[in-house]
């Protein structure tokens, strides 16, 4: 007979092992599942898998897609070691682009260098107030986070729907619902010439580090990981989860913020409806694939990344439908967080029939 | 306004509110078990594209129904499988569900689009709908009626069945309830599965009643109102009844007043409207009891494994 | 990064070259000439996405191995979409169409990266060396179909399913009620401002309510076919939207604007074949193929028929424009003294309303 068994700790290997047989799997699967629908099976994959890797005029593309995954994943990671669920970061990084842009036009006329940093900075703020109410009725009320983080990304869409069709409309715009463009003293520098590369990437890397140190390294992020793990241990230790709660969301909300202004300033240079992709949502699973590490997150916001690219280049050359990347990072996912079992536990042989854990 | 004009507005306001009543009302018991799946969207899809799929091929709406529900269910045990046996994270497995639904619903449905069927019609004969506020009792489809049986059927299966108690329990308490015996991950997949049939039926609401053809994204989000929709009820199928059909009326005098020419109201103001009511909701059930917690199941996103 | 020099090397070499050569892809693309599309939505709406999708099927029919066609949808409008053009330029395309408004920043972005590829992009009022822009006069079908109305409404009102008040929305309500006013000097235009250009079960909705508040003709410049079926359900006439949609609603479908696109593409792919590509700006009606009507249902009147094929005779002539003056606004402001007919600029930056209007 075959049962799981929990392991005394988690394994190692398999922590670093199990993405890369989650991505094994998602080839084989994808590769068979498309050729039986009748497409070049074998050549998806590998557009989808490893072209983006391997031609490195499509490595910009990755950071761009990557950076704003990244930033936000890492706030949350922060927020999930310590049981506190957010998953309303989209609706944390719409207001901090929405403040940002707030900035922004109002220094439209303006110029100096201080521009950027001041809608950077209005961004964090944004990020952090709209985190900073599930927050309260969290920590007063003991209403769920997870419910009223979600409700909040809804209505902060419709501000942004509100404010791009009616008070900042771009005057010289044709009436098309969006702002104006940003200045040149209000978009972030691009760092590599003729490429989307801009000051977001680096500093999503920077974040990751110091997000590293922080929990590794200090009694702040031992704190996190001790009120996430047990909850009454840590308040005889001297950490509130009420304060816990607070720092984290807090954490979670001022990434996200700063992304999205970030984003705002940098690829779109403008707010338009179509600013909300979902980052926010999809930094969720960067997160889960990152295993909550932050050196993890970077690349599972790589490989995420990777995923929008090559399902492109797999649409052009064999003529794979979009529909077809939703599936495989679907397919991703599923066999990641299947694959996440064995990080916690092993496969035995047992001789006598016995309850298998289902 | 004339009994006509109001009869009609009722029957659009019933119809808006199915399709979420029944996906939010499996989300309910799904919750109830402890169990958090953020995939109905997706869930609704494969419904939808599934009953419209089988409807269309064998020209028998009802087998279209019987489908969305096993679409709706099998899409379910994907998340299942993934939460209870291998002890996944609720949150992200159910993001993943929403993602794989869309893709799979646009790959399956690709063949369809451009085609349309007869819908699903009145389950009374004509006659007892012929005054209008007869119609307003008599003239829906039978998924009206099956919903709102749902509705009491859960509702007396949670409150007054030993089944429905055993639900609950383990949704509160889940080591508790398997120290007792209680096959905690049996009950939880029955539930998921339960869930999985009532969004498939309602995506399948939308291809085959309300706007019979497929296209893609065809519930447009749907399902993550749903998923308000349950806290807004606070865990109860009464208040959830009463939170579909308030949704469904906000949403059609929305249109109705634009029709009627009052135009003053923001329309995005409207649009977030019901999310700002449920966080509103919720701020003051709690403020109402100083006890402490709300009737948010204790368990609920939370994994659990036997050893 | 070392990227910078590959990446230099790539865009200044060999515009046209596809992948790099280490992975032994055919590289260049000498025969089938390339032609890549890049859609807002999935081929899958049945609206707008799916009418250029049509367009692009068309030049395979066409020109058949002498091209080569590759498309991209579901683009978002903003960085992904500069992404995605690239994706094409670099994959070999030497014609790429964007085929969304909001293509219309990264697209000029991209086409200075490739200046030897040619760009087009539909709706967009930005051009360069490189980019053209093309858009179909819309407004001359809504001028047929409004005349249609005029005649067929019993209660002298239309519902009107709209997306979002931008200039091309705009334009396309005025002058369907101008056309209706002209048959019925009293008719009413009821709007209904979806906020989405896609949600099928609020498009229905909408097009209940404005049958609830009197409307008996139902149009929309939304993407689905879910307001005809609606229309039809209640017993009441409708248009199709972007293409025949007579199939949702055999009863109710009085006619259709239909987009057509092929024409446009297939001059354009020819153009670049002979090299006789320049950029500029093309905004054809029903003269040029771009806007057609679908069949009249038989339910049409003799009268209401005749009044149709009159408005678009007319306007295929040139005698007829729809917005004609003498034209007043809404808030009485004169827009077209008696006689004038608006400017292309005039029409392409509307935002006011015409008498009957209720938006």
């Amino acid at each position: 007979m075959l049962e799981w068994r929990r392991r005394r700790e988690p394994s190692r290997a398999m922590l670093y092992l199990s993405p890369l047989i989650a991505i094994a799997l998602t080839m084989v699967t994808g590769a068979m599942v498309f050729t039986a629908m009748g497409y070049d099976g074998l050549t998806a994959v590998f557009d989808f898998f490893l072209v983006p890797f391997l031609e490195p005029h499509r490595w910009p593309d990755l950071g761009v897609k990557a950076a704003p995954l990244v930033m936000i994943a890492l706030g949350l990671a922060i927020g999930f070691r310590a049981n506190v669920w957010n998953i309303g970061a989209e609706g944390q990084y719409i207001m901090g682009a929405i403040a940002g842009t707030g900035v922004a036009l109002a220094t439209y006329e303006m110029s100096g260098w201080w521009i950027l940093p001041a809608m950077a900075l209005a961004g964090i703020l944004g990020g952090m107030a709209w985190a900073a109410i599930p927050a309260l009725l969290r920590v007063r009320l003991q209403v769920s986070e997870i419910l009223t983080s979600l409700m909040l990304t809804y209505v902060a869409v419709q501000a942004l729907y509100y404010l791009v069709r009616g008070p900042w409309k771009d005057p010289d715009g044709f009436n098309f619902p969006q702002t104006r463009m940003f200045t040149a003293d209000q978009t972030l520098p691009v760092i590599i010439p003729e490429t989307l590369v801009h000051l977001g990437i680096p500093l999503a890397l920077l974040i990751a580090v110091i997000a590293w140190l922080v929990i590794e390294k200090t009694t702040a992020g031992y704190a996190v990981k001790v009120v996430g793990l047990a909850p009454a241990a840590a308040r005889h230790g001297g950490f509130s989860a009420e304060r816990t709660t607070w720092v984290t969301m807090l954490i979670g909300g001022g990434l996200a913020g700063l992304a999205g202004i970030f984003e705002a300033a940098g690829p779109f240079s403008q707010l338009t409806p179509q600013f909300p992709v979902g980052y926010g949502f999809t930094a969720i699973i960067v997160a889960f694939l990152g295993r909550l590490h932050p050196l993890g997150i970077v690349l599972g916001g790589v490989v995420l990344a990777a995923t929008y690219v090559g399902g492109e280049i797999a649409q052009t050359t064999v003529r794979l439908p979009q529909a077809a990347t939703g599936m495989f990072q679907a397919m991703l996912l599923f066999f990641l967080l299947a694959t996440d079992v064995l990080v916690r536990y092993r496969i035995a042989f047992r001789a006598r029939p016995a309850k298998v854990l289902p | 306004m004339n009994s006509v004009i109001l009869v009609s507005i009722i029957m659009t306001l019933v119809a808006a509110s199915t399709p979420i009543l029944l996906a939010a009302l499996g989300e309910l018991v799904v919750e109830k078990s402890g169990v958090l799946n953020l995939g109905v969207e997706g869930m609704m899809l494969t419904g939808a594209v599934a009953g419209f799929a089988v409807a269309f091929s064998t020209g028998s709406v009802a087998l279209g129904l019987v489908a969305s529900v096993i679409a709706g269910i099998a899409t379910a045990m994907i998340f299942a499988v993934l939460t209870l046996s291998l002890t996944a994270n609720q949150v992200a497995t159910g993001l993943a569900l929403t993602i794989f639904g869309v893709g799979a619903s646009s790959l399956i449905g690709a063949g369809f689009v451009g085609r349309t069927i007869d819908r699903l019609g009145p389950l009374f004969p004509e006659v007892l709908a012929s005054h209008p506020w007869l119609r307003a009792l008599f003239g829906h489809d039978i998924i009206v009626y099956l919903s709102l049986a749902l509705v009491l059927g859960v509702s007396v299966f949670l409150r007054r069945t030993r089944a429905g108690l055993i639900l609950r329990a383990v949704g509160e308490n889940d080591a508790s309830a398997h120290a007792i015996g209680y096959p905690v991950i049996g009950i939880r997949y029955a539930a998921i599965a339960f869930g999985g049939a009532l969004a498939g039926l309602g995506g399948a609401y939308f291809s085959l009643a309300l706007t019979p053809m497929w296209a893609d994204r065809l519930t447009a989000g749907r399902g993550w109102i749903a998923l308000a929709l349950v806290v807004f009820s606070a865990w109860k199928p009464g208040r959830l009844l009463l939170g579909a059909y308030l949704f469904g009326a906000v949403m059609t005098f929305e249109l109705q007043a634009k029709a009627a020419g009052i135009t003053w109201l923001a329309p995005e103001v409207l649009a977030m409207a019901p999310y700002l009511a449920t966080i509103l909701v919720l701020t003051m059930m709690s403020l109402g009891r100083k006890t402490g917690r709300l009737d948010a199941p204790a368990c609920l996103g939370k994994p659990f494994s036997v050893s | 990064m070392s990227s910078i020099i590959t990446r230099r090397t790539l865009v200044a070499g060999a515009a046209a070259a596809s992948t790099l050569p280490l992975l032994g892809r055919s590289a260049f693309a000498q025969a089938p000439l390339g032609v890549g599309f890049i859609y807002v939505g999935p081929v899958g709406d049945h609206g707008w996405s799916w009418t250029h999708d049509q367009g692009r099927k068309a030049l395979e029919k066409q020109y058949g191995d002498k091209i080569k066609t590759s498309f991209i949808e579901n683009v978002a409008e903003g960085p992904d979409a500069a992404r995605a053009l690239r994706q094409l330029a670099q994959a070999g395309n030497q014609l790429i169409f964007a085929t969304s408004f909001g293509f219309m920043n990264p697209t000029i972005q991209v086409a200075k990266q490739f200046p030897k590829l040619k760009f087009e992009h539909a709706t967009g009022y930005q051009r360069a060396e490189n980019v053209a822009t093309y858009n179909a006069r819309f407004y001359e079908g809504r001028a047929v179909i409004g005349t249609i109305a005029g005649h067929m409404s019993k209660s002298g009102q239309a519902g009107y399913i709209a997306s979002f008040p931008i200039p091309e929305v705009v334009m396309g309500i005025n002058a369907f009620t101008l056309a209706a006013r002209k048959v019925n000097p009293n008719f009413k235009t009821k709007v209904i401002w979806a906020s989405t250009w896609y949600d099928p079960a609020k498009e229905a909705d909408a097009a209940k309510a404005l049958i609830d508040q009197g409307a008996d003709v139902i149009t929309q410049h939304t993407d689905s076919p879910a307001a005809l079926q609606a229309a039809e359900q209640r017993g009441v006439f409708a248009f199709g939207q972007a293409s025949d949609m007579s199939a949702f609603a055999p009863k109710a479908h009085l006619s259709a604007i239909v987009d057509d696109w092929s024409g446009y593409y297939i001059k354009r792919v020819k153009d670049v074949m002979d090299g006789s590509w320049k950029s500029g700006d093309v905004w054809g009606g029903i003269k040029d193929g771009f806007v057609k009507l679908a069949p009249f249902n038989a339910a049409v009147t003799p009268a209401a028929r005749a009044a149709a094929e009159e408005v678009q005779k007319g306007i295929v002539a040139g005698t007829l424009h729809p917005f004609t003056g003498e034209l007043k606004d809404q808030k009485g402001v004169l827009r077209l003294k008696s006689g004038e007919t608006a400017s292309d600029e005039m029409l392409s930056k509307m935002d006011w309303y015409v008498e009957g209007v209720q938006a």
